[in-house]
């Protein structure tokens, strides 16, 4: 507890013996009577204070104001232990307010816990110790176990395992050695390294997220907007009600007391407290929620979005798929697999281009360039090598049928790399853009939360866009696409929703940045290091996992609805009460109980979102 | 410009929502969040009538909360 909540606690309690005391005493005279306001006094005084302050300032609709005219109403009419009792109760379910708000705070900002508070640089060969801010570019720092790196950089001595989960959500830890690139929020497991800033302490990740996060709830939800919009009006109509109730059937009646009662109770539940906490709360605890995962989403109005997303619309290459190239099949007539591989690996060591790195890394080993004793490259056909006593034809179906030979058809898709040695036809290998561990259970489960059309766009040719589509069963894909055709594409998408749902677009961030605006919202993967994924994109997934993304469409589903039934929680309950304080059957307690008791409850439902699981 | 100031003692989720309300009606704010959550202003403004903006921003947030504080 702050020194604040400290406080008003000790003087509810001693409020509260003088008002038992008070109870105790029965009716001596002043003494009793004075007592009661002593209590009032002490259990009332910072709301009297306040609704003081803001009466001279012109602010007549504050709650303190309202509580203030309510309990001393009450007093007036003689209901003593009334006026102090709901004075105390309202105290209490302030402080239980201010708790819940505090502590959920605390959980939201231990989310984010990403902020390096100090950072070890060498400066003229010694290391000091300095805030982050403090370090310059190109400055070395040295980060010891168990601390957060604070500035991004590249590792010039010393090699650990990093802890990468603050930014990424990935539980296993990251290797890294001299020459790898690392993130500030990283946090070092092992072994002592030295690093080499790229960047000040505002332009590093760490930093960058932090800002992301903490201006998200800039961009309102339209939840956000409608209690903003209906608390304007609800305090005025609320008090102007209460008004009326005071006045008019007074006149018409009679008996002024008893509706002055009542109107006293409309006071008491006319601020929207519980609604203007709870629903901006629920946002911003499923943003702080998603960050723990390693998803950053820009605002609370793109988890509105993403709970209606009804089209999720997929790049292929480095989203579903991982981007390189790798070998998926060898297929071979007697020469056996690992001599096929070596000869083509050794045909292709000369060459970078994707395809023949792919080749080498399959091979596993260091090709033995040493063999080769000519070698020549036919452009768009492939490599003619002379290795050892072997004249190697490695390369596309028009190479062999320059040399006479007629290729069998593969019953797999992929690119494929026939090996012909001495005019004999030897095999072939098929390379593929691998698919990701986890784009199969993407799609499933986004199917599974309500997405009704998946989509694949890629630039590379039909057969293998039908066989990714395929593979991961989904509705429909568009291939050799050019960048341009994408984003029209998707125009075309928009076109044809519903017009309760939203488009999604899932891109690597660098090269689909104008699709990734267009979209309702665009989603960037692979974020860690790019700052222009980070710019462009709406939500933000920090490693490339593509199942993230079915988790934010979740993770928003639950945040909305967690949301919804905290309006319809508070507002029914205060309207209920409002009910029954009009016809004479709510008493202040339940008032109060209305004012703070929901909001208490509210807040807490809120906090829900902290706890949404994958 | 935008720019993201600290608060302190922003106590009240309904004055933070009313305090949006005033200060976005001062002239040259194109739009401005206070956020009661993450005890947060942020405003993004004319910058050269920034200052001025801001000393008014200060006025509004006392006179709806007193004991609140923009931290400049």
């Amino acid at each position: 507890m702050t020194r604040k909540q400290k406080k008003s606690l000790c003087s509810i309690i001693l409020s509260a013996v003088l008002l038992v005391v008070a109870k105790l005493l029965g009716n001596v005279a002043y003494v009793t009577v004075s007592l009661y306001i002593l209590a009032y006094l002490i259990a009332g005084f910072d709301t009297l204070r306040k609704a003081f302050r803001n009466i001279l300032r012109g602010n007549v609709f504050d709650e303190n104001f309202l509580m203030a005219i309510a309990t001393i109403g009450a007093i007036i009419i003689k209901e003593y232990t009334e006026g102090v009792a709901v004075m105390l109760f309202y105290r209490v379910g302030e402080l239980f307010e201010s708790i819940a708000v505090g502590k959920s705070r605390k959980s939201i900002s231990e989310l984010m816990d990403i902020r390096p508070d100090r950072a070890t640089v060498i400066r003229d060969g010694e290391e000091t110790v300095v805030s982050p801010d403090e370090v310059e570019v190109g400055e070395l720092i040295v980060v010891a176990p168990g601390e957060k790196v604070a500035i991004d950089g590249i590792i010039v001595d010393g090699s650990s395992t990093l802890d990468t989960s603050a930014l990424t959500g990935e539980s296993l830890p990251r290797t890294a050695a001299i020459g790898d690139r690392i993130q500030s929020g990283f946090i070092n497991l092992s072994g002592v390294i030295t690093i080499k800033t790229e960047c000040t302490f505002e332009t590093s990740t760490a930093a960058k997220i932090l800002e992301l996060v903490e201006n998200a709830s800039s961009k309102k939800t339209r939840s956000e907007a409608f209690i903003t919009r209906f608390a304007r009006y609800y305090t005025p109509a609320v008090v102007f009600s209460a008004l009326a109730l005071a006045v008019i059937p007074s006149i018409v009646f009679g008996n002024p007391l008893s509706w002055v009662k009542r109107a006293l109770i409309f006071l008491v539940i006319s601020c929207p407290c519980a609604l203007v906490i709870s629903v901006p709360l629920t946002f911003f605890g499923a943003i702080g929620c998603a960050s723990k995962k390693g998803i950053l989403i820009k605002g609370s109005c793109y988890i509105e979005q993403l709970s209606k997303a009804g089209t999720v619309v997929f790049d292929k290459t480095g989203t579903l798929t991982k981007g390189s190239f790798s070998v998926t099949a060898i297929h071979e007539n007697g020469i056996g697999k690992q001599r096929l591989l070596e000869l083509a690996a050794i045909s292709e060591s000369r060459s970078s281009h994707p395809i023949a790195l792919s080749v080498i890394r399959a091979y596993g080993k260091k090709p033995d360039q040493s063999q080769i004793s000519s070698i020549s490259e036919v452009s768009g056909q492939g490599i003619i090598a002379q290795i050892g006593d072997d004249k190697v034809y490695c390369g596309n179906s028009k190479l062999m049928n320059s040399i006479g030979i007629d290729t069998p058809e593969c019953h797999r898709q992929g690119t494929v790399v026939h090996v012909a040695v001495n005019g004999q036809y030897e095999g072939h290998i098929i390379i593929n853009d691998e698919i990701k561990e986890d784009a199969k259970e993407a799609i499933t489960l986004l199917s599974q939360s309500g997405v009704r059309r998946t989509v694949m766009l890629t630039g590379d040719s039909e057969a293998i866009a039908q066989r990714v589509a395929k593979e991961l069963c989904i509705d429909e894909y568009h291939a050799e696409l050019l960048p341009t055709d994408k984003a029209s594409l998707l125009e075309k998408i928009i076109e044809e929703k519903d017009s309760d749902s939203t488009v999604v677009f899932i891109g690597d961030g660098i090269n689909d940045a104008p699709v990734i605006s267009r979209a309702d919202v665009g989603i960037a993967m692979g974020a860690l290091g790019s700052d222009a994924a980070i710019e462009a994109a709406d939500v933000v997934l920090m490693d490339d996992k593509p199942s993230k993304t079915a988790f934010a469409v979740k993770l928003s589903k639950k945040a909305i609805s967690i949301a919804r039934c905290n309006i319809i929680f508070a507002l029914s309950v205060k309207l209920l009460v409002l009910i029954l304080g009009a016809l004479g059957y709510a008493g202040m307690w339940l008032a109060v109980f209305a004012d703070v008791g929901v909001s208490v409850i509210a807040i807490c439902n809120a906090m829900r979102t902290l706890r949404i699981k994958e | 410009m935008k720019k993201t100031y600290r608060m302190e003692n922003l106590e009240c989720a309904n004055c933070a929502a009313k305090m949006e309300d005033a200060i976005s009606k001062l002239e040259g704010v194109s739009s401005i969040s206070v956020s009661f959550i993450s005890q947060r202003l942020i405003i993004d403004a004319d910058e050269k009538l920034l200052p001025k903006i801001m000393k008014k921003a200060q006025k509004i947030v006392c006179k709806i909360e007193p004991d609140c504080e923009i931290v400049l």
